[in-house]
């Protein structure tokens, strides 16, 4: 770490040392909640408060999935701060999250005093024993002297290589402690410089002789910022893109070579073209079983290309005829320069067929899904973030509701963490400071409606569509089409009335229960100032198709629902 | 399934160990010893780990050692390649009258007698894990008390450093 100083620093307290290493790094916003075991942080935040600000949110939780969502919104690495025990394992669900989505992320905690550790002392919990399998890594700081180095390198393996969450335990003796800071400039990101090797050259190879191409981008091309050059790469060999959940946003939905997101309840027509595909590029993607239900038959007749920056990710889960381990970016750069593209626009005309002979099918229920989700990215502009829960509304939304930018789509994708979405937004527009839109179930919004308030009092724009149909919807459709229509612990019926709701947190309700209004009120939604919470009333046997089953193959899809099971 | 010697530098601080153990119970991997150390540079260890895999199996344990910030260096040891060596303390009940029989074994393996009750004897012996197992079932009707072994640890031959 190169120190900017002469090397005079300044004696000060652990708690202060915290404070400024964060304000060295960039950070501007720290989401978090205090408690006796962090307090001297809190103070120290409350002395720097004109250039770091703190955000309070309701619940630990709420705070990290809102410094998930800042991450997620920004590619900087997000905040959260909590005090020991009861505090920092409720950032437990959000940091896990983090984990699996690989979101940069620096969790700090308190502890009980050094003395008092391993006494089962109050609000006492190992954390870094808790979190150790959900973080990228994690420190307890027991020498005040190494507070500044671990931050800043906790800040550096967050966001290097394949991102992820670093939690820094930190006792409050050490908090309260005093040595010498030095300040040091912003960690810089590593990246390796890519390795061409025989593998590579492999890789150039299949695809300069692939006459059927797909591209199956994920979260990574977000992350390296290769969507651009992803574009380039699949206009220059002609090579339709799939995108998982997690890739969605990093090719235009409106492109001509957007075919649309894989898996389990991705398009029918991506599901065909990968049985017809004769090379599967994969770009910062992980064949997770959401999208390779059942790895052995996964594009059994097609040649696999696997780039990643993860190498434990090359062979997992499906087996790549060729791998390039790295950064997506620069990989896409080699490969663009370094295979011949081979003539296939019969290919990518019957991809395009495809894709209109596969459409997402609207329901005729008196408020579809759907069409809601269209006319909220109509009458929304292309940077505006929309975040959502987990359930049928998120599958909804990752298939209707079209994505043009990347960062702009933020969902729980590996974890499927129902109450992701509104601490995600709060994270989302406290970083933009523009309007965001979250899309979530009634199921996940009972989960941590809770955020509603740190919203309303933060003045931020956050306009919700609450997916209403009194049911635990996903679950639901699982028991119709699995379980014998069992509806077991799945219907909700919750008495909330919405609009009730909203204002007494201080926010705006509003109502739609029919198509006829949805532009009307998605309209007052979007020009009614601070949050608003819509009531969308949809029917409980809605159903996200089409349906891969879990642990199948494409061709296993469910495209309709028979009426004996609707 | 093959038995794998995966060998690694690790920084030597608490924890690690945890970590190491942490990924293999989680993701399933058999272990079937894991020795390790501190090395000459007190920052690091070198932990020899003898695991049952696959291929693929043992392909994802080194790239997900490799993906902890505390292991620096990981790598699989070729057997014919290496020196492979185990530690064996066992404690045998002994008669008096056994007591040269017991040393003519001990002699042919080249174990050693390092303490003696009027009834027991403690041996060690240092060798590959296929020579220990041969010298436990040559002398285990003698009658084992207790026994411990330090499970494999290896270096690659030759002059390069790992």
């Amino acid at each position: 770490m190169k120190e900017t100083s002469n090397g005079k620093g300044r004696m000060l307290r652990g708690a202060e040392i915290i404070v400024e290493t964060l304000i060295e790094q960039g950070v501007t916003h720290v989401f978090g909640y205090p408690g006796g075991y962090i307090i001297d942080t809190f103070d120290a935040l409350y002395l720097y408060r004109d250039k770091i600000k703190q955000i309070l949110t309701s619940h630990e939780q709420g705070a990290c999935h809102a410094a998930d969502g800042y991450a997620r919104a920004t590619g900087k690495a997000g905040v959260v701060m909590s005090t020991s025990g009861p505090g920092a394992t409720n950032l437990v669900t959000g940091i896990a999250t983090a984990n699996m989505d690989s979101v940069p992320l620096v969790a700090i905690t308190g502890n009980v005093p050094l003395t008092s550790l391993g006494r089962d002392s109050f609000q006492e919990v190992d954390i870094t024993g808790v979190t150790m399998p959900i973080t990228k890594h994690n420190f307890i700081v027991k020498d005040v002297r190494e507070l500044a180095p671990t931050l800043r390198q906790a800040f550096e393996i967050a966001i290097s290589g394949r991102p992820g969450p670093v939690l820094v335990d930190v006792p409050k003796n050490v908090q309260q402690a005093v040595a010498e800071y030095v300040p040091a400039s912003p960690v810089q990101k590593r990246v390796e410089p890519l390795k061409i090797d025989e593998q590579a050259r492999e890789a150039a190879q299949i695809l300069s002789q692939a006459k059927k191409p797909l591209i199956y981008a994920g979260g990574g091309v977000i992350i390296s910022n290769a969507c651009e050059k992803l574009r380039e790469f699949a206009e220059k060999f002609g090579a339709p893109v799939a995108s998982s959940m997690m890739g969605l946003g990093a090719m235009p939905a409106n492109h001509p070579l957007f075919l649309g997101m894989l898996g389990m309840h991705g398009s029918a027509a991506v599901a065909k073209a990968l049985g017809e595909c004769d090379a599967v590029i994969a770009i910062g993607a992980r064949f997770s079983d959401r999208v390779a239900g059942n790895p052995k038959s996964f594009c059994k007749n097609a040649k696999i290309i696997h780039i990643d920056i993860d190498s434990a990710e090359v062979d997992k889960i499906v087996n790549s005829h060729a791998h390039i381990i790295g950064d997506a970016l620069q990989a896409l750069y080699w490969l663009t320069e370094n295979a011949k593209p081979h003539p296939n626009s019969e290919w990518q005309q019957r991809c395009a067929e495809l894709k209109k002979q596969y459409p997402f099918i609207d329901s005729k229920m008196p408020l579809c899904p759907r069409k809601l989700l269209r006319a909220l990215a109509e009458l929304s502009p292309a940077d505006r973030i929309v975040t959502t829960d987990v359930g049928q509304h998120q599958m909804w939304t990752a298939q209707s509701y079209s994505v043009s930018l990347p960062r702009t789509f933020l969902t729980s994708g590996g974890l499927g963490t129902m109450g992701f979405g509104l601490g995600a937004a709060i994270g989302a527009a406290v970083a933009t400071r523009k309007p965001v839109t979250m899309i979530t179930g009634d199921g996940s919004f009972h989960m941590n409606m809770n955020e509603l308030p740190t919203c309303v009092k933060n003045g931020l724009e956050v306009k919700i569509f609450v997916f209403n149909n009194n049911v635990l919807g996903m679950v639901r459709q699982w028991q119709t089409l699995f379980y014998h229509k069992h509806y077991s612990s799945t219907i909700l019926d919750s008495p909330t009335d919405y609009v009730k709701l909203a204002e007494a947190f201080g926010a705006t309700g509003l109502t739609l229960d029919k198509n006829e209004d949805v532009e009307s009120v998605v309209k007052t939604a979007f020009e009614t100032r601070g949050t608003v919470v819509v009531d969308c009333k949809i029917m409980p046997d809605e159903f996200v198709l089409p349906m891969i089953p879990a642990g199948k193959s494409a061709e296993h899809i469910i495209t309709e629902i028979k009426e004996e099971n609707a | 399934m093959n038995q794998y010697i995966v060998t690694a530098l690790v920084s030597n601080k608490s924890g690690v160990l945890t970590r190491i153990s942490g990924l293999f119970s989680r993701r399933g991997y058999n272990i079937n010893s894991l020795q390790v150390c501190a090395t000459e540079n007190p920052e690091f260890s070198r932990m020899t780990l003898v695991a049952g895999a696959d291929d693929s199996t043992i392909k994802q344990i080194t790239r997900q050692l490799d993906k902890l910030v505390d292991v620096k260096k990981v790598g699989l040891l070729n057997p014919s390649q290496a020196v492979c060596r185990e530690l064996l303390i066992i404690k045998l009940k002994m008669h008096p009258s056994n007591r040269p029989e017991i040393e003519s074994t001990c002699n042919i393996y080249k174990a050693k007698m390092i303490d003696l009750s009027p009834t027991s004897l403690i041996v060690e012996l240092t060798g590959e894990p296929n020579k220990i197992d041969a010298f436990i079932g040559v002398v285990s009707h003698y009658g084992i008390i207790e026994l411990v072994r330090t499970g494999l640890t290896a270096l690659e031959r030759g002059e390069s450093g790992f």
